[in-house]
């Protein structure tokens, strides 16, 4: 066991499930949401040229799952460090 | 220098390139032949996996899908892209800490069960088989179209360079192999694209110019949306609406869902995480990988619609009265000879027209959408020899990845983990390149003699991955409880409902396969989404009703949960 107690592990687990749960209901909101449910919703609306729910699904869903990565590498790594499990 | 010289010269350079790279970096223990010796930096694995990832069909068919369904393309756009971020957060850290060779590996060891193995290793080889017959055909295709050549002669070029720097290289060769190229494949893509952007909107980046205006003949701004043009034709042509499709709602979620958590479950995307360094790092290749496809998949659709607009408008004119066949642009005239397009003059009038009723006289193959797009722009010949190129790096690069996958499942997780635990390292890496070899054969056998159902069997692939190995692998690391009873049984279930719905439409009663006959409308290429949730509940349910896990597994689960600790990967 590479934490100082149990508390601390559970600790550890409940932060990082928070933060992936947090990280996919927006992936689904996008995705499943913007791009296909909302989307002639979305189409009323007008954005940089397109029908915005056309855009969510064809550009912006894959910008906002880059950026949830990345958000995921850096949250967690801080996470790590705080709980001193990193490498 | 004409097109067919350039063309073998380019590709020559880069099949010199790809076998030099697989000498200078081939594998000399299990350890490198599997995971490149773990020690590959993040970035580079990220360009390696894009290149894995995106496949032939990819690269050549994926943009002409879209250009003809609009909306309904976007499954694919999201569906190819979305996975990666369930990989990220839910599976590579977690399976790089367990810091093992394979899928079947985690699997067999998670639920400490031969059974739950062989499942695994069933999954995994089959998966990969119908993925890698799609690719050494396109191999072949590729070579015909460019070259000239017989596609079975393009197949046997094809398995040969496999051959070479998979066999040799292992994981360690095809990876660096990989990032080159990634290199070739996305300057040849992104090249033709840029131009037809700048020619059509004056846009240098395609996914602004597919928003922007476009230009008119004389480059200045026409004041109408390339959007809204694109809308515009498709009612006046009728086409269901560009931007809106033709698909029904739920069966658009079930699709894209499926190939989200299908990516997600696929084991030759699974183990390129295993070759990097540390914990942290495989978190963040994942986000390269994504970054590196996101380059390609964000002006797929853009390049879409501009051919869409550009063909359409070389086909009827400005004023939609038909384009005199006589004055057609050179690319359809040189597309026509290869069959590729047709026209056929109904109404006698020496003028082409395109539309979706009975007016229309041409018959256009999606896959000219990309492989035109130099000509559509008016390009240099050495654009056209760039396009074969990067058409070849695609299947290559994916076949090579798989055909690792089907080495290590029979060299690693049936042979050493299965039937002689006792073989020397050395007759290991000897068993998994026979393996691979005997794979490229089999490959290439299919590639000859392509079967009919190379396009139905693929959706097989992901709804496999998504309804088995996905669920089992996510339980596995955030339950400690769920145990082997319940995770066999849900992958069987998961795997035999999925199996059986594709077989059934795709193969037993294909003249049923409409939504009015499908399972809460959806259809086969979603249903993996179904077999997933079917899975999960299954395996709940059994797992409630049998024995609890041993304490060793649960210690095992609780370590992978954080990255102290995760060393290089290893055997025992």
């Amino acid at each position: 066991m590479s934490f100082e107690d149990a508390e601390k592990a559970k600790g550890y687990w409940n932060e990082n499930l928070k933060l992936v749960i947090k990280l996919l209901a927006i992936w689904a909101f996008v995705s499943f949401g913007c791009g296909v449910l909302l989307v002639d919703i979305l189409n009323q609306f007008s954005f940089m040229g397109f029908k915005l729910g056309f855009w969510f699904a064809q550009q912006g869903s894959i910008y906002v799952f880059l950026i949830l990565i990345f958000v995921y590498v850096k949250k967690s790594n801080t996470l790590d460090k705080k709980y001193g499990v990193d490498e | 220098m004409d097109v067919q010289t350039l063309t073998y010269i380019v590709v020559g350079v880069t099949f010199a390139m790809y076998i030099g790279i697989a000498i200078k970096t081939r594998a000399g223990s299990t350890k490198e032949f599997y995971v490149a010796g773990g020690g590959v930096p993040p970035i580079l694995n990220g360009m390696a996996t894009a290149a894995d990832w995106m496949s032939a069909a990819s690269f050549i068919s994926l943009a002409g899908i879209v250009s003809f369904v609009g909306y309904d393309g976007s499954v694919y756009i999201m569906g190819w892209t979305g996975g990666y971020v369930l990989l990220a957060l839910l599976m590579v850290p977690y399976l790089r800490k367990f810091g093992k060779f394979t899928v079947p590996d985690f699997i067999g060891d998670r639920y400490y069960s031969q059974s739950a193995r062989t499942v695994a290793v069933v999954c995994a080889i089959f998966i990969s088989f119908t993925y890698i017959a799609g690719q050494m055909r396109g191999v072949g295709v590729v070579f015909s179209r460019f070259l000239e050549v017989e596609v079975d002669t393009g197949v046997y070029i094809g398995m040969c360079v496999v051959f070479f720097y998979a066999v040799l290289g292992g994981m360690k060769g095809i990876t660096y192999t990989q990032v080159a190229q990634y290199c070739v494949m996305i300057f040849a893509f992104m090249v033709p694209a840029v131009f037809l952007s700048i020619m059509m909107t004056g846009h240098i980046f395609p996914q602004l110019g597919f928003g922007a205006e476009l230009l008119d003949a004389t480059g200045n701004s026409s004041g109408v949306y390339l959007m809204d043009k694109l809308d515009g034709l498709s009612t006046d042509l009728g086409f269901s609406l560009y931007t809106q499709g033709s698909k029904d709602m739920i069966d658009v979620l079930f699709i894209t869902g499926a190939l989200m958590f299908g990516t997600a479950g696929l084991p030759h995307v699974i183990v390129r995480f295993f070759t990097v360094p540390r914990v942290k790092d495989a978190r963040s290749s994942a986000g390269w990988t994504l970054l590196f496809i996101a380059i390609m998949y964000t002006t797929i659709p853009a390049l879409a619609s501009f051919s869409r607009v550009n063909m359409i408008q070389s086909i009827n004119g400005p004023e939609s009265q038909g384009v005199p066949h006589a004055e057609a642009p050179m690319w359809i005239e040189n597309w026509e000879k290869t069959g590729l397009i047709k026209w056929e003059d109904k109404n006698n009038d020496g003028r082409m027209f395109y539309s979706n009723t009975e007016t229309n006289e041409m018959n256009v193959d999606r896959d000219i959408i990309v492989l035109a797009t130099p000509e559509m722009a008016n390009l240099p010949a050495w654009v056209i020899a760039l396009m074969a190129a990067g058409g070849l790096a695609a299947a290559l690069s994916t076949s090579a990845g798989l055909l690792l996958v089907i080495s290590t499942s029979v060299s690693h997780d049936l042979l050493k983990k299965n039937l002689m635990p006792n073989i020397s390292d050395k007759k290991e890496l000897m068993y998994a390149r026979m393996a691979s070899g005997a794979g490229i054969i089999m490959a290439g056998y299919f590639g000859i003699n392509p079967p009919g159902f190379v396009a139905a069997v693929v959706a097989i692939a992901f709804g496999l991955a998504a309804s088995s190995l996905f669920p089992a692998i996510t339980m596995g690391i955030f339950s400690t409880k769920m145990n082997k009873e319940g995770a066999i049984a849900g992958m069987l279930a998961g795997l035999s409902f999925t199996t059986a719905y594709i077989v059934y439409f795709k193969f037993v009663n294909p003249a049923a396969n409409m939504s009015e006959n499908w399972l809460f409308g959806v259809s086969p290429e979603g249903i993996g989404m179904l077999g997933m949730v079917i899975n999960f509940a299954v395996a709940i349910i059994v797992c409630k009703m049998t024995a609890p896990t041993p304490q060793a597994v649960v210690d095992m689960v609780e370590s992978i949960r954080f990255p102290k600790g995760a060393g290089e990967a290893h055997d025992h």
